[in-house]
């Protein structure tokens, strides 16, 4: 049975339509990630799986319960992790993991949140208010508030946007452990190296709907092939590069002050020039190629 | 996995306790970081009013009301004035700012709470605290001469479904309101004067005949008139007030989900 199933939902906020037919299928014990620009429609998502949203029409099933309708029961099994920050900040770190604790109705509360200050290292914190806490803390103590009732399926939901990298890091090793114990992830992401180190298959999604789903390296390898080939000249000269690649068919994208040849193994003579850079394909090439946006 | 630590997978039903108590449970949480603050304000500000008004104009203009003296008078009609400041303005100004700066309802709805549940526990954490900071100018009144009576171990009860039917308004308010600032007008037009046609410093037997009939409508009057009662003796009449309470509770309570739910959920 699959985590989550959704076909064919559409959701519209007036004039937008945020999501546009989603189809979606997380399989049980995987970590997908759901990796798009601003905009693609991850966040609502997020909250159609919440029951924070209804969508206007598609079926949607979390856990085998039926949405709007058991959206409750879905949600006494699934545990989010916000994108933004709204644990109780004068409040203890204890009393932020007891009260979701009592929410999620679990038997044993205070062992609930011991087990969830050893999860997010925060034993010897415990009595401090949230707001004596640091960036890193809270984010952990952010994670491990959203399972504090252990669920099956996790819901994260931008998890480290806005983070310095040794925050993130801290996150993503947090994250492998969650994945290590077999619990159902499904992640919401706009960074690349975020979905290419903890997602087992990424679903490409853009205008509110999935343009692509795979593994990392068979999404790689079939919209980018094995090599790039990166060429930093004079923006006339990356023109011609440019219009010559694609006359022969290859896929080019900006890279910054540069443009990057995508599928450069497959390129005639003289296409790739001399002083180009060649590298592996990347997540990113296939992302900035299937969305049209730049990655971050 | 332990157990004990797991949520049980289970039929949910409406109006769970457990869902209402753990929303309460964090109100609770947060009153014990800043309840000597309000504490505080709830016991001077009757204090305040009884010495300016009670003291000020019952020693100067006013000897006495119906037969009470005028600082007995005014302490007893305080009780309505405190609820209405511990429940509206509460329900107003933290319903919005835990909606719309802090976040909190996105992480509560994401538990398996719904709408109906979250609403009703903020309402009655907003009673229960109003119920019983409602009794402040009550217990100042005391040091005033006012003497204890049996009648009035019913005004804590009075304030909570008073102060119910106020926090319903307050939440209903806060899932109106576009901005925070437009709470402004709900004070100026609703609250101010439903406080000032009360009866707390003056009775409404004064006023103009239509003033009248408003006043009666004000919950904040049927309060002063029942805590009159508990204090002076009650009558048949005042069970009616109290009907009129409930209602007004349990209307404002189905208006504030309403409200709530077009808010929260999209």
């Amino acid at each position: 049975m699959a985590a989550i199933e959704l076909n064919g939902v559409v959701k519209r906020f007036g004039p937008i339509t945020a999501v546009d037919g989603l189809d979606l299928d997380v399989p049980e014990g995987i970590c997908l990630g759901l990796l798009g620009p601003n905009g693609a429609g991850k966040s609502t998502t997020m909250r159609l799986l919440t029951g924070q949203a209804i969508a206007n029409s598609g079926e949607l099933r979390v856990l085998g319960h039926e949405l709007p309708g058991e959206s409750k029961s879905a949600r006494a099994e699934m545990g989010v992790v916000p994108q933004l920050d709204n644990l109780d900040v004068d409040v203890t770190v204890e009393d932020n993991l007891a009260v979701y604790a009592r929410l999620y109705r679990v038997k044993d509360v205070g062992a609930a949140v011991d087990r969830c200050l050893d999860l997010a290292r925060l034993r010897d914190r415990r009595k401090d208010a949230v707001d004596e806490l640091s960036g890193g803390m809270r984010r952990r103590l952010l994670l491990a508030r959203g399972l504090v009732h252990e669920p099956k399926l996790v819901l994260l939901d931008e998890p480290t946007v806005g983070l310095d990298p040794q925050i993130r890091t801290e996150l993503w090793t947090l994250i492998g452990e969650l994945k290590s114990r077999g619990t159902t992830i499904l992640m919401s992401t706009h960074y690349i190296e975020e979905a290419e180190r903890l997602a087992d298959d990424i679903a490409v999604v853009a205008k509110g709907k999935v343009i692509s789903r795979g593994r990392p390296a068979d999404l790689i390898a079939e919209h980018a092939g094995r090599e790039t080939a990166e060429v930093y000249a004079p923006p006339q000269r990356l023109a011609e590069l440019r219009e010559r690649a694609e006359a022969s068919g290859l896929r080019v994208r900006p890279a910054g002050p540069a443009i990057a040849i995508v599928g450069s193994e497959r390129a005639e003579d003289g296409i790739v020039p001399d002083d180009a850079v060649i590298r592996a394909a990347t997540l990113e090439d296939v992302f900035v190629l299937l969305t049209g946006e730049e990655a971050e | 996995m332990s157990a004990e630590t797991q949520a049980t997978p289970r039929e949910m039903r409406r109006l769970e306790p457990a869902a209402i108590a753990g929303v309460m449970s964090r109100e609770v949480a947060n009153f014990r970081t800043y309840w000597k603050g309000t504490t505080f304000s709830s016991l001077l500000e009757p204090l305040v009013y009884l010495l300016a008004f009670g003291l000020g104009l019952g020693a100067t203009l006013v000897d006495e009301v119906e037969g009470v003296p005028y600082i007995q008078f005014v302490g007893t009609g305080m009780v309505a004035t405190a609820v209405i400041f511990s429940s509206a303005l509460p329900a107003m100004f933290g319903t919005f700012v835990k909606h719309r700066f802090q976040n909190t309802y996105e992480a509560i709805l994401a538990a398996p709470v719904d709408v109906e549940e979250l609403v009703t526990a903020e309402m009655l954490w907003i009673a229960l605290r109003s119920g019983i900071y409602g009794c402040f100018p009550l217990l100042v009144t005391f040091a005033f001469g006012l003497d204890p009576a049996w009648g009035m171990l019913l005004v804590p009860f009075f304030c909570f479904v008073t102060a119910l039917g106020f926090a319903g308004f307050g939440v209903a308010m806060a899932a109106t309101v576009a901005k925070i600032d437009q709470f402004n007008y709900v004070t100026a037009l609703c609250i101010t004067p439903l406080f000032l046609v009360a009866g707390t410093f003056f009775p409404i037997s004064g006023l103009p005949e239509g003033v009248q009939l408003v006043a009666q409508v004000n919950p904040l009057h049927q309060l002063v008139e029942l805590v009159r009662g508990g204090a002076f003796g009650y009558e048949l009449v005042d069970l009616a007030r109290f009907a009129f309470l409930v209602a007004v509770a349990l209307v404002t309570w189905r208006i504030a989900i309403s409200r709530m739910s077009k808010r929260l959920i999209d």
